[in-house]
């Protein structure tokens, strides 16, 4: 019992960082039609932004150090999100395929550079001890970063909730992603819309950089690329463009993952969420949240 | 008569290369018959025919797939399995690989085509990576893993191991990229290949015709991976063994890279990509150490050490502004050309 329960915190702790890659990639693709490479270079970018603050930070105790690191590590995700929209997507505006191509240089060249600026080897990542440490639920002892990543999740996916519901921009997004062309036609810039939704990605991707920094507990520049897959996997399975099908099979990945890994055999979590992902294309090609978006 | 002159002509010079002693200075390190030069162009001919295989599904058909790297892999891993593992004859295991690699891609063509678009590239991307976890794996230690897996090379031709015989290699690299420049050629002309081209341009429209675009795009799906898988097996014997970075999603991402960058569904613009991404790669290498870039000042040299930092860079630059690759500057002459007459 206690060993499932670990393994069901842990899951979700990893669903939670899938998500918060995923919920970006779907608004992308949902409103813009642009299937974002340069993801998981946004979470690199923003983890090495947070573990190169804190390293700037030496002299100052352990928790405002890591509050400011991850801070530093968001803006830097979101500006440099916004950055990549406003420079290199805007000009092939309705272009996909150019614009998909330009994502994957992206995505090269970034981490490339990281590895010519940091080196190979893995950094490491200092969080307050506190999140190393354990707490007992129901016999299983939870490392308590998978609270930190659920919660997280849990306060990213309520303010983005929020924010698409309540505000005007999110009104204009959903729009967006509903109909762009009827939104252009009532006058709205549609386009202002597009760096906001780059920036809201980039800074969920760098908060996702952040967290896996300390559940790993290092900062590598591989890492971006191997998580962008399965939140490829997760988005796709998840329905394109719907936030609410992103989360439902962020968690299912990641809890699949876990219990595979687990009860069958390690490796073979990964390869059971590929098969998921085979099983819910076919049955539907739209991905589970097609009839309700 | 051009249409088969240039062709053959290029291919005589290529496959006389060996046999002359000349330094090309900057271009090669090292007279052109030396191993270590004949040995960097067998790999870009190899790659130079394997992003052809990856153009005709991208640039005939337009059938973006991010997991073209796990045919090639099979190509490389099934072979090196099959002589190192199992101990199995050289032909055996071509055989065998041969087999898989036309099996393997009709069972996963047969269930990724059936979306298409993005969800297509995912599926593909997702079965591609679900063959590097594979790998990596390491089951029943059949393909070493990370560390990959050396071939066994008592089992290998002889004509085929050892520094010496790395003309022969060049020679197998180069007939390999003829014949898929070959079969490409036949191919995309042949009636086939013009359905092919139809779907790129409109898939509906082919259906409306009343031709069933999914039979097609299998058929395009299984021959370029049988390519890709061959290449694969030429790969193996150029570099003496199998590493797991060949079933990475990355090395899928350098196919579409050199296939962009070469221009997509022309003739030569696939094969020049893959040859010249491959000559950079290696050369920025060698240029990185070298006294120029070194005397350069931090902020210039340490990008300029990583190659996929100078590629990826000059790959956005293309889509930016050459769009239709460097093919696009033989065309406009030709272009030019019927205009004057």
């Amino acid at each position: 019992m206690s060993t499932f329960v670990l393994l069901t915190i842990t899951g979700l702790g990893l669903g939670a960082m899938y998500f918060l890659i995923a919920s970006g990639l779907s608004l992308i693709y949902g409103l813009m039609g642009v299937l974002n490479f340069a993801h998981g270079a946004f979470l690199t970018v923003g983890a090495y932004g947070a573990w190169f603050a804190e390293s700037k930070l030496a002299g100052v105790s352990v928790l405002p150090r890591f509050l400011l690191g991850a801070l530093a590590g968001l803006v830097v995700g979101g500006v440099f999100a916004a950055l990549v929209e406003l420079v290199l997507i805007r000009p092939l505006y309705k272009r996909h395929i150019e614009q998909v191509l330009v994502t994957v240089g992206l995505a090269l060249a970034v981490s490339a550079l990281v590895v010519a600026i940091w080196g190979n080897d893995a950094r490491p990542f200092t969080a307050p001890s506190w999140l190393g440490r354990t707490t007992s639920v129901a016999g299983a002892h939870i490392p308590n970063d998978r609270w930190v990543e659920i919660a997280t999740a849990l306060v990213v996916l309520v303010a983005l909730n929020a924010f698409l519901r309540r505000t005007r921009y999110g009104l204009i997004i959903r729009a967006g992603v509903e109909n762009r062309a009827m939104v252009t036609a009532l006058g709205i810039d549609v386009r202002r819309a597009f760096t906001l939704v780059f920036a809201i990605g980039g800074v969920a991707a760098a908060v996702a950089g952040v967290l896996s920094g300390v559940y790993f507990g290092t900062v590598d520049p591989a890492r971006g690329t191997s998580l962008l897959i399965f939140a490829f996997i997760v988005v796709v399975i998840g329905g394109l463009g719907s936030l609410r099908g992103t989360a439902v099979s962020a968690v299912v990945v990641g809890l699949v993952q876990q219990y595979a890994n687990y009860y069958a055999s390690s490796g073979l979590g990964d390869l059971s969420v590929v098969l998921l992902l085979g099983i819910v294309l076919l049955a539907r090609p739209g991905g589970l949240s097609a009839k309700l978006a | 008569m051009t249409r088969y002159a240039i062709p053959v002509g290029v291919l005589v010079v290529l496959a006389l290369v060996p046999q002359f002693s000349v330094d090309i200075p900057y271009v090669f390190n090292g007279s052109i018959d030396t191993p270590g030069t004949l040995q960097l162009l067998a790999l870009c001919l190899l790659f130079g025919g394997v992003a052809m295989t990856y153009d005709l599904l991208f640039g005939f058909t337009g059938l973006l797939s991010f997991g073209h790297a796990l045919y090639f892999a099979a190509g490389v891993y099934v072979t090196d399995v099959a002589i190192t593992r199992w101990h199995s004859s050289f032909i055996e295991s071509i055989a065998f690989t041969a087999l898989v690699g036309v099996v393997l891609p009709l069972v996963l063509g047969a269930v990724s085509l059936r979306v298409g678009g993005i969800a297509f590239a995912m599926v593909t991307l997702a079965f591609a990576q679900a063959g590097s976890i594979l790998v990596f794996k390491n089951p029943h230690k059949w393909t070493g893993g990370e560390e990959g897996l050396g071939a066994d090379y008592t089992r290998l031709p002889q004509g085929l191991v050892g520094i010496f015989n790395t003309k022969h290699l060049y020679w197998v690299a180069l007939a390999f990229a003829a014949a898929v420049f070959a079969i490409v050629q036949w191919a995309v002309h042949s009636s086939p290949g013009h359905v092919w081209q139809a779907i790129r341009e409109n898939e509906l429209r082919v259906q409306v015709l009343g031709l069933r675009p999914y039979a097609y795009k299998l058929m395009v799906f299984v021959l370029a991976s049988f390519l890709a898988t061959a290449g694969g097996v030429v790969y193996l014997l150029l570099l003496g063994g199998a590493t797991p970075e060949v079933t990475s999603a990355n090395f899928t991402l350098t196919l579409l890279v050199m296939v962009v960058i070469g221009g997509t569904g022309t003739r030569w613009g696939a094969l020049v990509g893959g040859v010249l991404y491959t000559w950079a790669n290696e050369r920025l290498g060698d240029a990185s150490s070298s006294h120029a870039v070194s005397s350069l000042p931090s902020v210039l040299r340490t990008p300029l050490q990583q190659p996929l930092f100078v590629l990826g860079v000059l790959f956005i630059l293309v889509v930016f502004f050459v769009p239709g690759g460097l093919a696009r500057f033989g065309r406009v002459r030709r272009l030019r050309e019927a205009f004057q007459r």
